[in-house]
Parts: C-alpha cells; structure tokens; sequence
C-alpha cells in the first residue's frame, strides 16, 4: 500500500516537472538563407531578439537573408520576445544575453549602456554618420560613443484624411497650421465633421500636443519639457494648449463632438475617416493609421485616403517629425555580430525590408523607390529627412505620467477646452510625482 | 495470507477483523503525508508564500530596495483615484450580490412552475460560459452611445423616433450673419421683399435627390419671396450669395412672422424658393420652422464617467444571475414537498408560502451565493479592463484594477501595488472567515 503511495508521489511529482519543463522554451527560428558566394572569411552564430512577429518577421527573416549572401557563413538565430526589453533585462542578469537585439526605445539602450551590458559599435560609426541624419546619430550615443543604430523608424507627425471629403470641401491639404484651421472651418460649413479624435486612447492627444508643441516652441524645449527641467506651467507648454483648444474646443467640428470623441477609441476614430460617406475629414496621427483598418475597410489609397505632413506651426517646422524608433544594439562583441550590425546600417538592408511594405527606415540613403507605394514613400522620406527628429515625448518620460496621468489630464481638456492653465498646473503636479517617484 | 484462506474453507459466522499489522510511527505518518504533500507544496509555493511576500512587499519601496514602513499605505489613502476605487468597490459590494441572489431565487421559483424549463435555465446558464472578459467586450460594443452602433441605444433610439422625429438637416447652420442662430432672416420684409435663408454644413449626402440649382429671388409686388439653399460651394463661396452649383433645398416649412407671431407658412420648391402671396405693409420675417433642425437623438452616455458603474453591474448580472438560479433551484428542489403541502393545506396563500416557508429552507443556500458573488465582486477585474473606455477608466476603476494597473501598466510600483493587495485581503478576511465558519457547522 504504502509503496503504491510513493508511486503515486512520484508520478505527481513528474507531471509537475514536465509541465514545467513544457512552460518555458520558445520559438527559435534559424535563417537558412540561399549561400551566394561572396569574398568573407567571417563565420559563426548571431543570436537576435526583437519584438517582429507575423509579417515583420518575416520581412527582417528576408533581411537576414540578404545577409547570409554577403556572409554565406554566419547564421543569425533570430527569436521574437512580445516585450524584449523585460526578456532582455532577464537575460542580461542570468548572464545570456543575446549577441544583438533591437529595442524599441532609446531609453531602455541608456539603461543597458548604465549597467554595462551593451558594447559600443564605433566600428560602424562611419557607415551610420553616412547614412543618417545627426538626431539619428546623436539617439544611438551615449557617453560619446556609439551604441545603437536606428533600423526601423516610426512617424508621428502625419495628417491623414478623407479625399472626398477634401474634395467636396475644396480644400487642398495644409502646410501651414493656420491654413488647417481655416480649411477646418469650410470642412465643415461643406456638411463633415473636420477632425475625427481617438479621445478614449489618451496617447493619440498626447501625439498632438506634442506635434503642436515641437513646432511652436522648438526642438531646445521639447527636450527640456522631455526631461522636466521646464515644468509644464511654462508659457510655452500653455501656447501650444492654446493652439490645441482650437481643435479640441471647435467641439461641433469633431466627429461625436468632444463628449463623443472621448469614448471613441483610436480604431473607430480611423474608422470615421476611412469610412464612405465620412464621419470626419481627418485624423491626427501616425503612419500606422491605414494598418489599423486594413482587411476592414475598402477605402483605396490616394483615391479613398491620403496623407499629409503634420502642417508648420507659425511657419516653423514643416519639416519636423516626432516618433519612435526601433534601435540595433550589440551585447557582445564579435565579428559575426560586428558583421551583421554593419549590414543593418546600409541602404540595402533596409531596402529589402522597405519593398515588403509595412516599415520605414530612418536611413536616409534608401531609394524612395524602395517603397512599395507613394504613400509609405511620403511618410517614410519624411522620416527619414526630417530636420529635426524627436522621439515621442510620452515615451520618454515615466509611464506614471506619460503612460497614465499624462492622458487622463488631456483628456479632462479635451473635456473643457477654455481650461488652459489648469490643465498645465494639473499636468505639472502629476509630472512633478512622476519624475520624484522614478 | 494463510489464516484467511483456512477461514474461507471454513467461514465462521461472526466475522473477525484481521490484527492490525505492527507499523512503526514514521510510516503510519508517511502514509497521508504522501497523500497531502503534493497539495501542500502546491499551496505553499502558489499560495501561501507569494501572499506573505506581497504583504512583506507592501513594506517596501517601488524598486524593492528600501524598507519604508507603511509609505505605501499613506499613499493608499491618500491617492483620489484609490478613494474613487474603494467607492466603486462599496457600490459593488452593495448592489451586485444582493440584486444576483434575490433575481436568482425569483426566477429559481418561477422557472419550476413552466414548461420548457430546463431549456430556460441553460439559456440563462450560457452566459456563465463565456469568459468575464469576453462578457465585457460583448457589453462594451452593446453600450456604444451611437444609436448606429450600440444595440442598447439603437433600441431606445427606435423607441425615441417615435416619439420625436428628428429633423431633416439636423447639422445645418446658417451660413451668414443675415440669418440668425434661430434660422430667422434678420432683415425686416414688407411687400416685394427678399428673403436668403442659406444654410451650410449640410453634406452634399443629405441634400434631396430631386434639387436644383437656387436662384436669388426676384422681387414680386404684394408678396415676399425668398430662397432657402446649401451656401456652400467648393472652398466655401461667398456666404449669403446664391452661386453656380449651389442647389436650393426642396421641401423645407418657411413661416411668417409678423411682431414674432407665425402668419403664414409654405414649402419650397425643387429649387428652395418659397412665395408668401397677399402681403402688405411691412413688419414680416422669414424663419425656416425650428422642427428642420431638430437635433436626432443623441443615445445615452452609457460609457460615460456617470453610468458607467451601473453599466458595468448590469454587465455583471447578466453571467451572474444564471449560475445564482441554477444553484438556488438545486437547493429548491431539495425542499421536502410535503412541507409546502402541508403550508398549503393550511391555508397559506403562495406568496406566504415563498415567503415562510420555501425561504427560510433556503437560507443556507442563499448565504452561499451571496458569499460567493460577495467574493466574486472584491476582485471584480476584466469586466472593468474590457468595458471601461480609457478616458473613463478612473471613474470605473475597483481597487482590485488599481493594483494590477499601478504594479504593471508600465509603472511598475510594486510596493503600491503590493500595499493594495494587502488592503484588498483584508476586505477579503470576513468572508473567508465566515465561509469557513458555516462550512464547519454543515460538517
């Protein structure tokens, strides 16, 4: 009897072994490129995490089969991570970090460059200097030296709109801020609701605030506000809530009017303009609109839908994109790894990428061409030649304030658009415990 | 065994249990060790230990490196949000439980009196099989406020156009000073007058099929003429001028006014002109009647910070209830019948019958319910996450979500987030305490 029990004992204890054996483990993918046959001695295994998954997996799987016929000997082990920056920080502690990784922010690179665990890649700083402009550059620096390479590049500053209701309007899109509002005005006197807002998503209200603010009150105290070395009662930040109120506060010309604007979330808010007849002629945000309603709306580009730069602000900054970027790092260093961060600085590598769609690189040497249509060309040459680059001021700051309160707080003026400086005191004390707190 | 066999060939009549078999101590112990260990290692490392480490957590700061007393706890009742958070979970506690016990038991007594009954009681059941979260994803889509998009409001809204037309330019605006926020021309009309009702923000969309191009009115001696038109052409035109393209609006009610008094009132035309014959004098204004512009319904704002709540319990009830019937009308049918017989045959009308008799019985089974969804309410977590809309998620939120959303929605305060948990087990101590208590009694 009592022998009959351990044997029960033990099976249990089995079971639990395997299904926690079956619990970790993940998918490795091994590139297995066609070996064209090209001058290289170097050999051996690079090991890369980043966040592609589906489509984009496949398309930097295409990428590092460019790769593998410049260098038939290297193999790269590439494995997704939903979070690379928790997989990695785990990783770097246990010590087996991988060879390179890309990391979808450069303020998770600082953090690895201040625990010692990224090498610096000088050795491409040329290739990089050539083929990006100085914030891409100056984003991938740390201390001096060079530690990240910018491969995939995110663009904010992007208007997309309604063609038809454009047309119907007889408006043509605006380069200048002014312009905006006053074809704002005879959008609507033509019968739609001129801007369509994703108010129940606080980001995409932060994205306007700060494609208004970067413009309005330049690149210097963009990164002071970032920072919090200015508060946020500054007179700047309360012109450029000034100049938001007169969206947010043209409350009949907002799809849903502002009450309805904050319980639309980000999809149905691209929704509104992808639809036929509209609900709104525009909507402020990035060049991942379209991906949101693709499959689901038949809205065609250029005849259903364009794209325009977010307009100048007092005529400064036409040409100013705020964003997000995927940066390449390296955890250790040997030729293999070298060989492979060299080959994502060129044009090449990205233009591979670039003709599968759904991406745009930062590298300013990509032919335009390289795009599969005129509209990922236009956001993407607007990336990649921005004058001045910025990341996401949300992203950067703590996620107590730019992931939370941040929103909450735009979302109280969207609600009462007169109320300027109480939004910015009530955003300056929120910033002030974020800031303390981290 | 020897002596067993030699029994079985000559069975005595008085069976005798076998001599127990000397056993030293430790095995007697090793016996239901081998049976409560692997449960025991299973609560103590999944349950036990991880619920004193977020208590010694709570202690402790947000990175885990400072002991800071009860920091956390001063931050817990001094955080609006959190207060916002331990009212809405007063509010759930108050209503959810007591609203799912007692709509379990009417409708566990009236589902035993139809027919059909076990297909009503899985129709009512189904909802318990669908996840929490997907409840309030169904539900989200459910309360949107646009009646085109929410079924809720859409039903109200069929209700409402009864009641209420709405009009047929719901959106327009006069597109000049000359007309004013009333849609009444400002300019005092005698005979021969001129009226120019234009109107923008009208949609070329809602412009009836059978328009035409508007024309400015042409002066006419006894009678006052006018033109009601979408001012709008491409790049806006020039407002209170009839241009080229611009299409009149058939079928809208102009009436006329004399010292703010209705005097008459007629429809334009395919082309949005209107004639008023048989005036004289002076004094009259032109006004395109209100109902025109009658805003539609615009659908209750069921994801808004005030109702938001009450939806989500709504949400709640509609799993709930089904599983609170089920059991309950387990628990009726375990009621000896001769007892109701009996409260019958003594006169007893049936509502006294549910009310001193069937309840009482029941009473075991109610507590166990109301127990349950008590607990069930505390933790009350992705109804909340699926529902609520971001801008209102802090009026919605239940300090089970605060604790999720401060440890991991990017802020990573785990000592908050600890010190939460902690708060949320205590609430939970008096249930835990009483389920035990009346699980000992029925034992």
């Amino acid at each position: 009897m009592s022998k009959r029990a351990w044997a029960v004992f033990a099976a249990l204890t089995f079971a639990l072994a395997v299904v926690a054996a079956g619990c970790g483990g993940g998918g490795d993918n091994e590139s297995k490129g066609g070996g064209g046959s090209t001058t290289s001695n170097v050999k051996g295994t690079v090991s890369f995490i980043a966040v592609w998954t589906g489509p984009e997996q496949q398309s930097i799987q295409a990428v590092f089969n460019g790769f593998k016929k410049k260098y038939p000997n290297v193999t790269v082990k590439y494995k997704s991570a939903k979070d690379p920056g928790q997989v990695i920080t785990t990783a770097v502690q246990g010590g087996n970090p991988p060879d390179v990784a890309a990391l979808n922010s450069p303020g998770l690179m600082k953090g690895f460059v201040d625990q010692d665990a990224l090498k610096p890649i000088d050795f491409a700083k040329s290739d990089v200097e050539a083929n990006f402009s100085a914030d891409w550059v100056k984003f991938g620096t740390v201390n001096g030296k060079l530690y990240g390479l910018f491969f995939k590049g995110a663009n904010k500053s992007t208007v997309w709109y309604n063609v038809h209701a454009f047309d119907d309007a007889g408006v043509e899109p605006p380069t200048e801020w002014s312009d905006l509002l006053k074809d704002a005005k005879t959008i609507s006197a033509s019968g739609t609701p001129a801007y369509s807002l994703g108010g129940a998503d606080g980001w995409t209200l932060t994205d306007l605030f700060e494609n208004i603010y970067i413009r309005q009150a330049g690149p210097e105290k963009y990164d002071q506000l970032a920072d919090h070395k200015i508060p946020w009662t500054d007179p700047s930040v309360t012109k450029a809530l000034t100049e938001m109120a007169k969206i947010t506060g043209d409350t009949k010309n907002i799809a849903g009017g502002s009450s309805g604007a904050l319980q639309t979330n980000f999809p149905d808010s691209v929704t509104n303009v992808f639809s036929n007849p509209p609900k709104a002629a525009m909507i402020f945000e990035g060049d991942f609109v379209p991906g949101v309603v693709a499959g689901q709306s038949t809205a065609k580009p250029k005849t259903d839908y364009n794209v325009f730069p977010f307009p100048a602000v007092g005529g400064k900054g036409g040409d100013y994109v705020v964003g997000g970027g995927d940066v390449v790092v390296m955890f250790k260093d040997n030729p293999a790894a070298r060989a492979l961060v060299k080959y994502l600085a060129t044009p090449e590598a990205a233009e591979i990428w670039a003709k599968r769609g759904g991406y745009s690189s930062p590298n300013k040497n990509v032919a335009e061409s390289a795009y599969p249509d005129e509209i990922t060309r236009t956001t993407a040459t607007a990336l990649a030649k921005a004058s001045t680059f910025r990341f996401d001021m949300s992203d950067l700051a703590p996620a107590t304030f730019g992931g939370d309160a941040e929103f909450t707080d735009l979302q109280a003026f969207l609600k009462s658009p007169s109320n300027v400086s109480g939004t910015a005191s009530k955003l300056e004390s929120d910033a002030k415990k974020a800031y303390k707190a981290s | 065994m020897t002596s067993t066999s030699v029994r079985a060939e000559f069975p005595d009549p008085v069976r005798t249990p076998p001599a127990p078999r000397p056993v030293s101590r430790a095995r007697s112990l090793l016996l239901p060790a081998s049976f409560l260990g692997p449960a025991a290692v299973l609560l103590i490392v999944w349950m036990i230990y991880p619920a004193l480490r977020t208590v010694a957590r709570s202690f402790w700061n947000d990175r885990g490196n400072k002991f800071v007393w009860f920091q956390n706890y001063d931050r817990l009742f001094s955080d609006s949000v959190i207060h916002t958070a331990i009212k809405n979970n007063v509010i759930w506690i108050a209503v959810a439980p007591l609203t799912v016990t007692l709509l379990g038991l009417v409708l566990a007594v009236l589902i035993e009196r139809i027919a059909w009954q076990s297909a009503l009681k899985v129709i009512l059941f189904m909802p318990l099989a669908i996840s929490l979260f997907a409840v309030g994803v169904i539900w989200r889509i459910m309360y949107l406020q646009e009646p085109d998009k929410g079924a809720i409001n859409a039903g109200l809204n069929a209700i409402h156009d009864v009641v209420k037309e709405p009009g047929v330019l719901p959106r327009a605006e006069p597109s000049s000073p000359a007309v004013n926020s009333r849609f009444v021309y400002t300019k005092q009309l005698g005979s021969g007058g001129t009226a120019l009702l234009g109107l923008t923000a009208i949609s070329p969309q809602n412009v009836p099929s059978d328009a035409e191009q508007a024309e400015t009115p042409q002066s006419k001696q006894g009678a006052i003429t006018g033109v009601v038109w979408r001012d709008f052409s491409p790049g806006g035109g020039k407002p209170g001028v009839v241009e080229k393209g611009e299409l009149g609006i058939p079928g809208v009610t102009v009436s006329l006014l004399k010292d703010g008094k209705k005097t008459d009132s007629t429809t334009t035309d395919t082309k949005g002109a209107f004639t008023f014959d048989g005036v004289s004098g002076s004094g009259y204004q032109a006004q395109i009647a209100p109902a025109t512009f009658a805003q539609p319904w615009g659908g209750v704002q069921w994801l808004g910070s005030k109702l938001i709540t009450p939806a989500m319990i709504i949400a709640f009830l509609w799993t709930a209830v089904g599983f609170a019937m089920v059991v309950i009308g387990a628990g009726l049918s375990a009621i000896p019948r001769d007892v109701l017989e009996a409260a019958r045959t003594d006169g007893a009308t049936e509502f006294q019958v549910f009310r001193r008799v069937t309840v009482p019985l029941l009473m075991p089974v109610l507590t166990v319910v109301f127990v349950t969804q008590m607990i069930g309410v505390l933790k009350i977590f992705d109804i909340i996450y699926a529902i609520a809309p971001g801008s209102v998620q802090n009026d919605a939120t239940t300090l089970a979500f605060e604790m999720w959303k401060r440890s991991f929605l990017g802020a990573n305060a785990f000592g908050f987030g600890a010190a939460i948990a902690s708060f949320l087990m205590l609430l939970f101590v008096p249930f835990l305490i009483y389920q035990v208590r009346s699980q000992r009694r029925n034992n």
